[in-house]
């Protein structure tokens, strides 16, 4: 469903991803992995549409359309979806409200009707027990006030709803206690199904103790130089990137 | 937006009203002001000797103030002399003959405010046939206020009924000698509102649904005054969403309140007079004087405003909180853009005991627009435990436009305690790749994130109005953000 051939992208003049393949198919979770620096987080930026980034070769297509043609919000409503590193606030916006403007606009995208108060209400209180959001940070300003772990539980919640085709995790396990870190794991995995691919961005294997990847990709120096399964990471994790590095270098 | 049928024949109810308006087109007067002029106006309007006497007396001192420059705003020099201080209604047959002789893109707005057709015929002064049965609502409204002992009317009218109680209200609040432009529209105000509640009375019915047909088309020099006896209350609605086409570019209104013992008045206005074209080519001058006293213990005045309209908004919806234990509110919405300028505020000034006074106030600036709060908290000596919160936020969109503070603070009196809080925040790339990222289009993120700004004080405003008050900012805001 996703396919991103040899791509080149500037973020201020400077280059950081520098021919980067990536295969995803639907069903699949993906880990991307890598150093600081390398390039993860501007890759899921690209995926998302967010302006900044200068894409300067290669292509990227997603269920056989140009993902780079779609303006951020077109790629939302067709599936994409990116849960923030650093989710903002917004202030005085309701999160429930935000986010049955979200859904409808996804559905109406969709040619599906869009739900009413009664019936979107229905689907939050079905949805919050995935992700044990507290009711009262429902009613709350979106991300106003919410500990780091209250936000990225919301990013899942809000993914839980939405359901995407294609969602990508940017360092979703930063800043979670262990705690906090199950739980997101336990909703991400509830939402794992042959009908939705999952990309992770992530520093650490940690993440990948909960959520068991079926590919890792390691990124360095804007390009994927070793692709293996699950165990990829562990090797990672004893092994370090600098070593992975230096084998790809003599490969 | 007025969507229920009856808001619709309000509407063409008060065109109608102007069908009995008998032909007084020949009593306009030529451009210019003197004394003559006054005289002509207070004996057009029958007045009695002591208000022309008050209105020269405005006059005269007039002539020796010179136009308040303090403000942050820019517009050339008006000439007083080049306007007319008096002219009848407009006739409906100099308006446009159908909707298709009106300006379009004014018609645009109208379409995206939801603004039913026959109602757009009326905002835009397109001449409608009176076929609606008119009278019935406004006379029910009557009814049930006459029930109440309310009195509500036009202020030339309380002149000729209610004389006593104008004599002894008017100016007792905004003083003719005021300022500049209170002095001007002392002198040659034409008409207004009047609204007294009596006693221990709730006055039956907001009186924003009873204003929009009576109100309109009271000139460019408007004279409210509302009184408020002991233990009553009412709330007041000013202004419509609609922008309303107007020939007049000067506005100088005076709006007196006055609240006995234990009274409120709840006053909610919502401006949008036209505001120029987007490069700053017309629009209307607002330059308002607006004053509650809390006269009694234990009254309270709100005000709450949301500017959207005007070239030039020049006003500042003060309280005097004389009475001990009386408290104050100013919940504002000022939102600029392309060329507009605002400067507004409030004044609170605390006299009595244990007074009490909230200012909230948010300014949106986009385009090249600039945008002020001046306030000024005023602790006399005698208001002993007054206390003040004051919370002063900016929004801006783009990077042409301009957000300013001016907080006066003047304290004689050690026990008071006062709270500022001020923000400037720029609408974030972040807060709306956010909601993109979500699916909502970048113009109904803007909107949600406005919105989500102004809400403390959109929920002071009556409910219908809140309503509309969020649509007329997104249109306002319209292409703000790219």
């Amino acid at each position: 469903m996703l396919s991103i051939k040899n791509l080149h992208a500037n973020v201020a003049d400077k280059k950081i991803l520098k021919g980067l393949n990536l295969e995803v198919k639907t069903g699949e979770v993906h880990a991307i992995m890598g150093p600081n620096g390398s390039g993860k987080s501007t890759l899921a930026n690209i995926l998302a549409g967010r302006s900044g980034y200068e894409v300067t070769a290669g292509t990227i297509t997603y269920e056989g359309k140009n993902l780079l043609d779609m303006d951020p919000e077109i790629r939302a409503r067709e599936g994409v979806f990116l849960a923030f590193q650093y989710p903002v606030e917004i202030p005085g916006v309701n999160n429930v409200y935000l986010l049955k403007a979200a859904l409808n606009a996804i559905r109406k995208h969709r040619g599906e009707q869009e739900l009413d108060a009664m019936e979107f209400l229905k689907l939050v209180k079905d949805k919050m027990k995935l992700v044990k959001v507290r009711e009262d940070l429902m009613s709350r300003a979106v991300n106003e006030g919410f500990s780091g772990g209250e936000k990225k539980r919301n990013e899942i919640f809000q993914m839980a709803i939405l359901e995407p085709k294609l969602a990508i995790l940017d360092e979703t396990d930063s800043g979670l206690d262990i705690d906090a870190l199950r739980i997101v794991s336990e909703g991400v995995n509830s939402l794992r199904g042959p009908q939705r691919a999952i990309v992770m961005v992530t520093h650490y294997q940690r993440l990948l103790n909960y959520i068991v990847p079926d590919h890792v990709h390691v990124l360095a120096d804007g390009r994927i130089i070793k692709s293996g399964g699950k165990d990829l990471a562990l090797k990672l994790e004893a092994e370090g990137y600098d070593r992975v590095r230096e084998e790809a270098a003599v490969a | 937006m007025s969507s229920q049928p009856h808001d619709v024949e309000q509407l063409v109810r008060q065109e109608y009203k102007h069908g009995f308006v008998t032909d007084i087109s020949t009593d306009t007067v030529p451009p210019g002001l003197n004394e003559d002029v006054i005289r002509l106006i207070s004996a057009r309007k029958n007045e009695p000797e002591w208000l022309l006497e008050w209105r020269l007396t405005a006059y005269r001192h007039w002539l020796t103030m010179t136009e308040p420059a303090w403000a942050h705003v820019h517009y050339p020099k008006i000439d007083f002399q080049a306007i007319s201080y008096y002219s009848a209604p407009k006739s409906k047959k100099d308006g446009p003959k159908s909707l298709d002789e009106v300006d379009p893109k004014l018609l645009e707005t109208y379409a995206k405010l939801g603004i039913p057709l026959q109602e757009q015929k009326l905002l835009a002064g397109v001449a409608v046939d009176a076929v609606f049965d008119s009278v019935s609502v406004a006379t029910t409204f009557k009814e049930k206020l006459a029930e109440a002992g309310v009195i509500f009317g036009s202020f030339s009218d309380a002149v000729q009924n209610h004389p006593e109680l104008v004599r002894q209200y008017l100016g007792s609040v905004v003083p003719a000698t005021d300022n500049y432009f209170a002095a001007l529209n002392s002198a040659v105000f034409t008409d207004g509102s009047f609204c007294f509640i009596p006693k221990n009375t709730r006055c039956p019915m907001e009186l924003s649904t009873y204003f929009r047909i009576n109100a309109a088309n009271t000139g460019q020099f408007e004279r409210t005054l509302i009184i408020a006896e002991e233990g009553s209350y009412v709330s007041y609605l000013e202004g419509c969403t609609a922008p309303m086409r107007d020939e007049n570019q000067l506005h100088a209104a005076v709006v007196e309140l006055i609240a006995l013992d234990r009274a409120q008045i709840k006053y909610s206005t919502v401006q949008n007079w036209y505001p120029g074209d987007e490069n700053g080519v017309g629009g209307i001058y607002n330059f308002v004087t607006k004053r509650g006293d809390c006269r009694g213990t234990g009254s309270k005045i709100s005000w709450t405003q949301v500017e959207t309209g005007s070239a030039i908004t020049w006003k500042y919806p003060s309280c005097v909180l004389r009475g001990d234990d009386s408290v104050g509110e100013f919940y504002s919405v000022a939102v600029t853009n392309n060329y507009q300028q605002a400067d507004t505020g409030t004044k609170m000034i605390h006299i009595g005991r244990n007074t009490r006074s909230t200012i909230v106030s948010k300014g949106i600036s986009a385009g090249h627009a600039q945008n002020s709060y001046r306030g000024l908290v005023r602790i006399a000596k005698s208001a002993e435990h007054a206390r003040n919160y004051t919370q002063c936020d900016s929004l801006l969109m783009g990077d042409r436009c301009g957000a300013h503070t001016f907080p006066y603070i003047e304290t004689r009196n050690a026990t008071a305690v006062l709270e500022h809080e001020a923000t400037t925040s720029k609408i974030g790339d972040d807060q709306l790749f956010y909601c993109m990222q979500r699916g909502i289009s970048g113009e109904d993120a803007v909107n949600m994130i406005v919105n989500g700004f102004c809400k403390e004080v959109f929920k002071e405003l009556p409910m219908e109005f809140a309503v509309e008050a969020q649509k007329l900012l997104g249109v306002t805001l319209e292409g703000a953000v790219g």
